[in-house]
């Protein structure tokens, strides 16, 4: 075994991979992409988990075999070559929700089929894929994927808890006896324009903490 | 990158193309029973559901075989249609028919307490997609004895809460009949008056559901019109 090229399958630098996109190269917040399905889907918080987990599962399955095949994929047809394996995958997530998660395909809807047009997953695989391993670019596809997730799950949160008044529609709001002592709920926070708004805070408060993010002009 | 010719490219398409298309179709036909037989429970479900009796996936088939006692098809002049398996009717299809040769499927039931009810099935469009339910009637064939309703993609927070039990709970006890003329159960922006028996409140937010959903029990209820007259005591 030759041990310059073994490398350990968490070495720091794969594990930067993982962590990346969770915080300073998030591909919402920084990068500011897929922010469509981010309007669409986080009104309530259990869809938008699920689209998270959806989206980690196509993403990093989508890497790996466009990084297996990256030498085989004549260049001037990539980016269809891409489309297919993506969408390829996305049926068949959608197949397997509906023959045996089928609460949760019914949440969801017309959005697992959303996750083709997720800009997010191309990227990767443009970016990544084409020129890494497998490992690698299977790392890289959960950490991006994860961390699109947290910023879904995020905004979820708050979209459910001030416009609907639940969490994971358990009434909370109900329960802590907001609603007589005159509270209501904002109706404006279920309509595509807050998360538009609530992503833009999040984007505030991580580039208040972290001048690195802030661009020099 | 290496340069490819034509026809490498050619053949790596149609390869791809090939081994996808095989495997979908393999998915597709090895997961139609399970998903299958989810849309049937889910259908079993909802109806349960309409006369108010809860099921899980689990009992749905058990309580449906126990509450539910027979299902037949009607025409729009209130003769039954024999030979024709209600349950299979997709009403969709239907609905692409002329009036006069539409089956119309009614399910009779019994409630947890023992009452003689009829459940009718309704389809309709909402914004984004189908809309559907069911409705029960008690056995005078005019009041709601409850109603279940269901969609494909309303949006969540909006036109989707349709089915939550807020909003069909308002159902409950509304009548279909005024003096024996047919009116259907109206959506009231703004919500409806009390005491208002043909009128349930609508969704803020969901206006173009709510009215989908008010044309949906006007037309596919007037369908039945002579189905209730007829057999109303």
């Amino acid at each position: 075994m030759d041990k310059q090229e073994k490398e350990p399958l968490f070495s720091a630098k794969n594990l930067k991979l993982l962590t990346g996109p969770l915080g300073k190269n998030n591909p919402i917040t920084v990068q500011v992409l897929g922010i469509c399905s981010a309007l669409a889907i986080t009104v309530k918080l259990k869809p938008a988990l699920v689209m998270a987990l959806s989206v980690i599962a196509v993403i990093s399955i989508s890497n790996v075999v466009i990084a297996s095949l990256r030498k085989y994929i004549p260049e001037r047809i990539r980016i269809i070559v891409q489309l297919v394996v993506i969408a390829t995958l996305v049926i068949l997530v959608d197949q397997f929700l509906k023959a045996f998660a089928f609460e949760v395909s019914k949440q969801l809807s017309v959005f697992v089929g959303l996750i083709i047009t997720n800009c997010i997953i191309m990227g990767r695989l443009e970016a990544f894929a084409m020129a890494n391993k497998p490992w690698p670019s299977f790392i890289d596809g959960l950490g991006n994927g994860a961390g699109y997730g947290i910023i879904l799950v995020i905004v979820a949160f708050f979209r459910e808890l001030l416009g609907s008044g639940t969490v994971l529609d358990y009434p909370l709001v109900q329960i802590t006896g907001a609603y007589s002592t005159g509270y209501e709920n904002n109706g404006m926070m279920i309509l595509p324009p807050m998360a538009l708004i609530v992503v833009g805070i999040i984007i505030w408060v991580q580039r208040s903490r972290d001048k690195s993010l802030i661009e020099n002009k | 990158m290496k340069h490819f010719s034509n026809r490498y490219i050619f053949v790596f398409s149609s390869v791809m193309v090939i081994a996808v298309a095989t495997l979908l179709s393999l998915a597709a036909t090895l997961l139609r029973p399970a998903q299958e037989k989810n849309l049937e429970i889910e259908k079993k479900r909802s109806m349960l559901e309409s006369i108010r009796i809860t099921a899980t996936r689990s009992n749905a088939v058990d309580l449906y075989s126990r509450y539910i006692k027979e299902g037949f098809v009607t025409d729009i002049h209130g003769n039954t249609i024999d030979g024709v398996d209600a349950f299979g009717v997709v009403l969709k299809n239907e609905q692409r028919k002329p009036a006069g040769e539409q089956y119309l499927p009614v399910f009779t039931a019994s409630s947890e307490d023992g009452k003689d009810v009829i459940i009718l099935p309704v389809e309709g469009k909402g914004l984004w997609g189908p809309i559907w339910g069911y409705v029960s009637l008690e056995s005078d064939l005019n009041t709601i004895f409850g109603v279940t309703f269901d969609h494909k993609g309303e949006t969540p927070g909006l036109g989707a809460e349709i089915n939550t039990s807020d909003f069909e709970g308002m159902f409950r006890g509304k009548k279909l009949f005024d003096n024996g003329d047919f009116v259907s159960v109206m959506v009231h922006k703004g919500g409806a008056e009390d005491g208002d028996v043909h009128g349930v409140d609508a969704i803020s937010g969901g206006t173009i559901t709510s009215n989908g959903l008010q044309n949906m029990l006007r037309d596919c209820l007037e369908k039945y019109n002579a189905y209730l007259i007829k057999n109303r005591n």
